[in-house]
């Protein structure tokens, strides 16, 4: 793939946030005006818990280029352990991920407080980088669920 | 096929400025199942709400869709609104457009189009939306409050007053915490004794307050409304019943030798003592570590003297078991360890002491009975030397110190500077600052009567060392700013404005509490400025200096604001729960017991259920079931479930699916 | 500014960001040869800050730094203003084309009236 290319590609990205810490860091992002790509779309669920890796595989079905999940950092969960449930989960889900050919990068997991505005664009902005550098997801894309 | 109503907002010019809202409204018009389409500029008003209100009579709706700001923000308020109209609260999604497009995207053609991707993805979640009903909780009429100090005392009497029970935990032997250690309070220099101690004494006197002093809260569980609390009463060795506080025991006791906490080590104590002579509750205390009778087995003489027989060496510690509906945490501060600042010889020179020592020095119940006299020599200084801003203030990178200012330092020093001066007005008084912050009621005139009448000099730089001569002075090198020069005084006494920090028993009890903190370790407020007595935690409250440092009048203002919340929460016969929980499909469940593992909350529990099969036969399973009262709705379960069964109502699988696939449409 | 060059210049070579200072003046409290200087540490600070470049190129204050580091060490707010005059020090060195001393010639200008701290401080600021 050639560098222009590279240029017009812009990912697709779903962001699940935790509504506790993560979704209120997005939204201190927004509040300080911490600008990040548009690409980046946020999927609100109660804690990193919620998150299925079904709906991670989902996501890269449907075409997403990368999937980031955000939650409290380790000890500030609001139900005390979610986060540590996802992180082990997420361990798993990733690295058979990558067994599958869908590299680590167009996967992460971060832990962004709700005073981490600029932390959240931060991350954002990296990681809607490195998937760029990427490039699409081809690996597990289903033309099937594309319309037309 | 729900019939849905997409109701998009300017927000001023905060959306509209930056998303093409009429775009976003039109294009969301021709979504399956949206019936209306309509934009606003401010969709959060009472116009905007009856707009909302008007298109779900006219038209029927079934869910609603708000393209607005953060659900945080306004969620609540348009669930109100449909709730208004007739539908279920629950059946109202938002699109945050504002926090999440509007405030971050400058190019007006992306933000559109993003916004128009999380309005179908809100669509297609109020696709599978269903009404959801709250579950309600009964509620412990009871509050609990940690910590006895200003803060604690106020919170109790206030929601005392109100006719609710309270109990104060207190980990020290007597209530009253830092202000009994204060000599006056700023500005008015009335005594901090003569104002607080009656408010310790109807506390003891308060039918609705109970006191567990010389106690600390061991365990938290339960949630808002229900929370049970275990609290360790250490033993004292001294009977509470019988215990007079004559004081008898605390003259006789032969261990003399112990440095006195109150006085911050600046006399003795006994190994029996009560801490001063206003303490509440006015109970002897026996300290364990230093009682020749209870480290060896000979002594008695405390139990010899004492009439009314309450000593009891063979006294432990007691566990005791309350239900709560409200916990306030007034867990306080104390001054940081100044033992990383050696320039200002704080280890070196008992003359440098910090400014809650000179409090002691100049208190008449202190270790110098009220007269001005240094800790080395017991000689009058002729020359004082105040340095502010001791730890405050300081680079995040720096190895010691903090980040904050602790906010009072500026007042109490111009307190002391002018009391000095008050009473020995043959001393200097000098006082280094970087600036002199007084914003508060009386404040900054309470500081310039310091420097225009009581002729304290007030010189505009830090101290750079305290170096401790041979002939028992102290000289100082400072910089004078305003004239350009260094300085070097002749001091006789320091005194340090330390900076202050969380009790130390403050982050074991977050963590308890489930309740967040900053990293320097002040409890997190629900809102910074709207909600700033509660936690984010449902039923834990704030009070006093745990949350940030405070002054005196704040700290009683929050205080009191913590009891209103909470006398609003008591005031309550039952709470309406959080309907988005965990459900089990008992039809699906094979009864593995995974989700009851992972369960945070014990909410899980399983039971044998009969059930009629497709067959006519019955079946006795076992299946899981869910307490909505006791499920907080994290999910953690629904991932966890292997066959499917559990979902999370308000979030199930289905809709985040929904959303998932909108996005990457 | 005039001398924006120079200012980018020292804030590069110190790493020092003169922006955080809260102007308490801690460093110059701190500051042993504070009366042999013409500008003292927390000027130094704020004129670099403010490009006032040129009266301290020009200064002796520059050498009669000790490099004793007593205002990096109190300094509240981690701002290092010796690394400051250092780093301007050796801006006006560099102007005048030359090193003015190597290490090499140190010991001989060594005599027993010396304090150690110039000695420790002469390799601190010549060694570059």
């Amino acid at each position: 793939m050639s560098m222009n290319e590279n240029k017009e590609f812009r990912p697709l990205i779903v962001a699940f946030c935790c509504n506790w810490c993560s979704y209120a860091g997005a939204d201190l992002a927004g509040t300080n005006r911490a600008s990040y790509p548009a690409d980046v779309k946020i999927i609100r669920v109660p804690c990193s818990c919620r998150v299925n890796p079904t709906f991670i595989l989902r996501a890269f079905q449907r075409g997403a280029d990368g999937v980031i999940m955000c939650g409290c950092h380790p000890g500030d969960c609001h139900y005390t352990s979610g986060n540590y449930y996802a992180r082990r989960r997420m361990t798993m889900m990733f690295s058979m991920l990558d067994y599958l050919g869908i590299e680590k990068g167009r996967t992460r997991v971060e832990w962004v407080s709700a005073a981490e505005g600029a932390k959240f664009a931060a991350t954002m902005n990296e990681f809607v980088e490195t998937v760029t550098a990427l490039g699409p997801n081809k690996r597990l894309e289903d033309l099937r669920c594309k319309e037309n | 096929m729900q019939r849905i109503g997409v109701f998009v907002c300017h927000c001023g010019t905060n959306i509209a400025g930056t998303v093409d809202v009429v775009a976003v409204a039109d294009a969301l018009r021709l979504e399956p199942g949206v019936v209306v389409s309509e934009e606003y500029q401010y969709m959060c008003s009472e116009a905007g709400q009856n707009k909302i209100k008007d298109a779900i009579k006219a038209n029927g709706l079934t869910g609603i869709v708000v393209c607005s700001c953060s659900p945080r923000m306004h969620e609540a308020t348009f669930r109100k609104t449909a709730a208004a109209a007739g539908i279920n609260p629950y059946m109202v999604e938002i699109a945050n457009i504002r926090e999440q497009v509007s405030w971050i995207h400058k190019d007006k053609a992306e933000g559109t189009e993003k916004a128009i991707i999380l309005g179908r993805a809100a669509i297609a979640k109020v696709h599978l939306n269903a009404p959801l009903h709250a579950g309600e909780s009964p509620v412990t009429k009871r509050a609990l409050v940690i910590g006895g100090g200003i803060a604690g005392i106020q919170t109790a009497l206030d929601i005392a007053e109100a006719g609710f029970p309270v109990d104060i935990v207190e980990k020290n032997p007597t209530i009253g915490g830092k202000m009994t250690q204060i000599d006056k309070t700023f500005p008015t220099l009335d005594c901090a004794a003569c104002i607080l101690t009656p408010k310790m004494v109807d506390c003891a006197q308060n039918e609705n307050i109970r006191i567990f002093a010389y106690s600390e809260v061991e365990a938290v569980s339960g949630f808002v409304g229900n929370f049970t609390a275990k609290i360790r009463k250490k033993a004292r060795y001294v009977d509470e019943v019988k215990c007079t506080g004559c004081g008898l025991c605390t003259e006789k006791c032969p261990q003399k030798k112990i440095p006195n906490e109150f006085n911050l080590g600046m006399d003795n104590r006994r190994a029996v003592y009560i801490p001063f002579a206003q303490a509440v509750p006015k109970i002897a205390t026996i300290d364990a570590e230093h009682c020749t009778m209870l480290k060896t087995g000979k002594c008695g003489v405390c139990s010899k003297v004492c009439t009314a027989g309450a000593i009891d060496y063979k006294q432990t510690d007691t566990i005791i078991e309350e239900q709560y509906g409200a916990i306030v945490v007034a867990t306080g501060y104390n001054p940081i360890n100044l033992d990383k600042f050696d320039e200002f010889a704080y280890s070196q020179s008992p003359d440098v002491v910090t400014s809650l020592e000179f409090e002691r020095l100049t208190n008449a119940a202190g270790p110098t009975a009220g007269t001005l006299l240094r800790p080395s020599d017991g000689k009058h200084p002729h020359t004082l030397v105040f340095v502010q801003c001791v730890g405050s203030r300081c680079d995040a990178g720096a190895e010691k110190g903090k980040q904050y200012c602790s906010k009072i330092c500026c007042m109490y020093t111009a307190k002391h500077a002018m009391l000095v001066r008050e009473k020995y007005p043959d001393t200097e008084v000098y006082v280094f600052y970087i600036d002199v912050r007084t914003p508060g009621k009386n404040f900054d005139e309470f500081y310039r009567r310091a420097v225009e009448e009581y002729g304290v000099h007030y010189i505009k730089g830090m101290v750079g060392k305290v170096v401790p001569e041979a002939d028992g002075t102290l000289t100082v090198q400072a910089s004078d700013l305003i004239a350009n020069e260094q300085l070097k005084i002749s001091a006789d006494m320091v005194v340090l404005a330390a900076a202050i920090e969380p009790d130390k028993s403050a982050r074991p009890l977050a963590t308890m509490l489930t309740a967040s903190m900053d990293t320097n370790d002040f409890f997190t407020e629900a809102h910074p400025k709207l909600r700033p007595v509660e936690s984010p935690t449902a039923g834990i409250f704030l009070s006093g200096a745990c949350q940030g440092p405070k002054d005196i009048p704040e700290t009683v203002s929050q205080a009191s604001a913590a009891a209103a919340k909470v006398i609003g929460l008591l005031a309550k016969n039952s709470l309406k729960g959080n309907p988005c929980v965990a459900s089990s499909n008992e039809a699906m469940c094979n009864g593995c017991s995974s989700c009851e593992r992972v369960c945070p909350y014990g909410a899980i529990s399983y039971e044998d259920k009969e059930f009629r099969m497709p067959d006519r036969t019955t079946q006795i399973r076992r299946v899981a079931s869910v307490n909505p009262a006791v499920c907080q709705g994290c999910g953690a379960c629904t991932v966890a479930c292997p066959s499917g069964a559990m979902d999370l109502r308000g979030f199930t699988n289905r809709q985040i699916m929904a959303e998932v696939d909108a996005i990457c449409r | 500014m005039k001398f924006e060059n120079e200012r980018k210049q020292i804030l590069r070579m110190s790493g020092v960001d003169p922006k955080k200072c809260m102007k308490c003046g801690k460093c110059s409290a701190s500051c042993p040869s504070y009366d042999e200087m013409e500008y003292h540490p927390h000027q130094f600070v704020y004129m670099v800050d403010k490009g006032d470049i040129g009266p301290l190129l020009e200064s002796e204050s520059l050498y009669k730094c000790l490099s004793c580091f007593a205002c990096i060490e109190r300094c509240p707010r981690g701002v290092e203003p010796a690394k400051l005059v250092e780093a301007v020090r050796l801006l006006a060195v560099r102007k005048q084309g030359q090193n003015h001393m190597t290490a090499d010639d140190v010991p001989g200008m060594l005599d027993e009236e010396l304090p150690q701290q110039a000695i420790v401080s002469a390799f601190r600021k010549y060694t570059k």
